[in-house]
C-alpha cells in the first residue's frame, strides 16, 4: 500500500493495529463512552489519512481505493447488519434531482446515507416534461423511483454558480448552437430563462443567472407533475415535492415546498 | 394550481441557535425505545388515508446535542408496522413528515458546522471554480452513491447519475447522460472516466427480464434497451447460469458496454489516444463490500475481441 511508505519503519502492522484502535473509538458499545461529533470527524480523518486518502492525492487509482478503503472501514463494517438488509433491498424515501457539478453532491452537503435517496444527477438539474419518446433517462428514473420504489418525497436541489445555467442564459437567441449535446439538454430550461427575462431583465445578467438557478428549480417541479405517475400520487397525497437551493458562496440552503390550493368560491 | 410555498432559508446566522426540537424531544433519547405514533407527514392537514407512514433513519444524526451519538441501526429499512418497544434501544425513528425535513437542516448545518466552516479556504476557491480530475458515471441507487462509497469530496468528481450507470452511444442522439459527458470532457477537461456498475442492480434486471421482441411502452424499457448488447453477450456467455448469476454477468459487461460506448465519442475518443483522458470500469459489490476497477486499454484496433471480451488492463479487486 502506498501509504506504508509515510510510516517508513512503523510497517502495515503498526497502521492496522492504529487503525483498528481508531475504530474501536469509534465503537459506542458501552452507553458511557461518549463522543463528540468534533472528535469523530477528527477520528474518522485520522482513519483516512493513515490509509491513504489525504483530501487531494490525486493519482486516480490510489484515491479511489484509499476512499472506498474508508468507507469500508468506517461504515460498512461499522454497520454489518443495516448493509445486509440494504443488499436484500433498497427503499429510500426520497428521490433527488442535483446538479452533476463535483461541489454539490447531496451525500456531502446533507448527508444523505446508503438506502436513503435514489439519486439522479444531471446538469442542472433539470427535469424535462413527460415524452415518452425522448429523455427516457429521466423518465426511466421517475418510474422506477415513484411506481417501483415508492418514494415519498422528490427533492430538485439547484445551486450557485451552475454552468448549465450559465449555459441557458447565455445561449444564442437565433438558435445556433456550439455544443450539440449540452444545448439541446439545458434548452428544456428555457421556460424558465423567460420568466427571469421578464421579471428580472433589467438586472446585471450574474444576477439574472442567480434567479435562474432557483427558477429552473420551479420549472423541474412543475414538469415532474406532468407524469402520470407522480401526478396520480400527488392527489392523494403519497408523493411531496420540494425544491431546495444550494449557495455555496453564502454558504447557506433554502428549502420551499410544492402545494396546490383551492381557493374558497367567490359569491356573487 | 401549485404555488411554491415560501422558502425558509438557512443562512450563515443560524447556526449558533440550533433548534430545540431535538434536545427537547424525548422520544429521541436513545436509552429509551421509542415507538412514535406515526402523525401527519409533511406538517400539512393533508388526510394521509392508508398511506405508509414515512420513516427516515437517521443513524449518523441528531450531532446538535452531544449527548446523543453514532448509533448502529439494525431496523429492516422500509419496515411500515410499528416496531415492538423491545426492539434495541439503539434505533430512532421519525414518523413525522416535518422531521424528515428537520433532520435535513440538521444535517445540512452539521455539514457547514464541521466541513464547511472547517475547510474555508478550499471551499472559496472551490466557490469561484470547480476543477474535478473524475467524471463519475454511476447509477441512481441509493446504495450506492460514489461519495460514499469512494469517499469523494466536494471539488473532486463530476458525477452523471442515471438509471443502471448507462451511456448511451453517439448515435442514439442528445440525452441528458452526453451533455454531462460533452460538458466533463470539453469544459471541464476531466482527466479521468469511470463508469460504476453494482450488484443487484434493477435497472439490469429489468433489461435481462425484457422480452425479446416486444415493445415496451415503459420509460425503464426504453432506457435499458441501451444495454442491449450487454444483454446479447451475457446471455450467449452464460447459459448454464442462474437468472440472478445472469444478471451480475450482465451488470459488469454493461459497464464494458459503456466504455465501449464512450468511444463513439469522437472528442473522448481523441482525448484518450492522446493520453488525455483515461477510461475505467468499475464494480461495487455490496453484498460482500468488494470493489473491482479495471481500465479501458485503447489500441487503434481490436477493442472488443473474437470472444466479445473488451481489452482491459491494470485490474484490482479491493475487498
Amino acid at each position: 500500500m502506498s501509504s506504508s511508505s509515510r510510516h517508513a519503519g512503523m510497517g502495515n502492522l503498526s497502521q492496522e493495529e492504529a487503525i483498528e484502535g481508531l475504530k474501536k473509538l469509534l465503537i459506542h458499545n458501552d452507553k458511557d463512552e461518549q463522543l463528540s461529533k468534533e472528535l469523530e470527524t477528527k477520528i474518522e480523518k485520522l482513519i483516512s489519512e493513515l490509509l491513504g486518502t489525504t483530501p487531494h492525492d490525486c493519482h486516480p487509482v490510489r484515491r479511489i481505493l484509499g476512499g472506498f478503503q474508508s468507507f469500508k472501514t468506517n461504515k460498512f463494517d461499522m454497520y454489518p447488519e443495516l448493509f445486509s438488509e440494504l443488499a436484500e433491498h433498497q427503499t429510500p424515501k426520497f428521490l433527488v434531482f442535483a446538479c452533476s457539478d463535483s461541489r454539490v453532491s447531496p451525500s456531502n452537503i446533507l448527508d444523505f446515507q446508503p438506502g436513503e435517496a435514489f439519486m439522479f444527477r444531471n446538469i442542472a438539474n433539470l427535469v424535462p416534461p413527460f415524452n415518452q419518446l425522448r429523455y427516457s433517462g429521466v423518465g426511466a428514473a421517475i418510474e422506477y423511483a415513484v411506481v417501483h420504489l415508492n418514494v415519498e418525497n422528490i427533492l430538485v436541489i439547484g445551486h450557485s454558480r451552475c454552468g448549465g445555467i450559465d449555459r441557458l442564459m447565455e445561449l444564442p437567441e437565433n438558435g445556433s448552437t456550439e455544443n450539440d449535446f449540452i444545448d439541446d439538454w439545458v434548452q428544456i430550461g428555457l421556460p424558465a430563462k423567460a420568466k427571469v427575462k421578464a421579471e428580472f431583465g433589467h438586472l446585471p445578467l450574474e444576477e439574472q443567472k442567480r434567479e435562474c438557478e432557483k427558477e429552473a428549480v420551479n420549472l423541474s417541479l412543475t414538469n415532474l407533475q406532468t407524469y402520470p405517475y407522480v401526478r396520480e400520487r400527488m392527489a392523494r397525497k403519497a408523493l411531496a415535492l420540494r425544491g431546495g437551493y444550494y449557495d455555496f458562496v453564502e454558504g447557506c440552503f433554502k428549502l420551499w415546498e410544492v402545494k396546490s390550493i383551492i381557493s374558497t368560491p367567490i359569491r356573487s | 394550481m401549485a404555488v411554491p410555498s415560501p422558502p425558509f432559508s438557512l443562512s450563515k446566522h443560524s447556526l449558533s441557535n440550533p433548534p430545540s426540537f431535538l434536545a427537547s424531544n424525548p422520544s429521541l433519547d436513545p436509552s429509551k425505545a421509542p415507538v412514535l405514533r406515526p402523525r401527519n407527514a409533511f406538517g400539512s392537514e393533508a388526510n394521509l388515508g392508508g398511506v405508509e407512514q414515512t420513516r427516515l433513519r437517521l443513524w449518523n444524526n441528531l450531532k446538535t446535542n452531544s449527548d446523543l451519538r453514532l448509533q448502529a441501526s439494525r431496523e429492516l429499512p422500509g419496515l411500515t408496522k410499528e416496531l415492538e418497544s423491545d426492539k434495541s434501544e439503539r434505533m430512532e425513528r421519525i414518523e413525522h413528515g416535518t422531521d424528515l425535513f428537520d433532520e435535513m437542516k440538521q444535517r445540512f448545518l452539521s455539514f457547514k458546522k464541521h466541513k464547511y466552516m472547517q475547510n474555508l479556504e478550499l471551499y472559496e476557491k472551490l466557490a469561484k471554480d470547480q476543477a474535478p480530475k473524475f467524471m463519475v458515471i454511476a447509477c441512481a441507487d441509493s446504495r450506492v452513491c460514489p461519495s460514499s462509497i469512494l469517499g469523494f469530496q466536494p471539488g473532486e468528481a463530476f458525477v452523471v447519475r442515471n438509471v443502471a450507470n448507462m451511456v448511451p452511444p453517439y448515435e442514439n442522439g442528445p440525452s441528458e447522460t452526453n451533455a454531462g459527458l460533452e460538458f466533463a470532457v470539453n469544459s471541464l477537461k476531466v482527466e479521468n472516466i469511470l463508469v460504476i456498475g453494482h450488484s443487484r442492480c434493477g435497472g439490469i434486471r429489468a433489461l435481462m427480464s425484457m422480452h425479446d421482441d416486444v415493445e415496451t411502452s415503459s420509460l425503464i424499457g426504453s432506457w435499458v434497451s441501451v444495454g442491449m448488447n450487454a444483454r446479447v453477450r451475457t446471455k450467449a456467455a452464460t447459459k448454464l447460469l442462474n437468472f440472478d448469476q445472469q444478471c451480475k454477468h450482465c451488470e459488469k459487461e454493461s459497464v464494458n458496454c459503456s466504455l465501449v460506448n464512450l468511444l463513439t465519442y469522437p472528442w473522448v475518443e481523441e482525448k484518450v489516444r492522446n493520453g488525455e483522458l483515461a477510461i475505467h470500469g468499475g464494480y461495487y459489490d455490496f453484498v460482500d463490500c468488494a470493489f473491482e476497477k479495471w481500465t479501458l486499454d485503447y489500441k487503434e484496433s481490436n477493442l472488443i475481441g473474437k470472444s466479445g471480451k473488451v481489452a482491459v488492463k491494470d485490474r484490482a479487486f479491493w475487498f
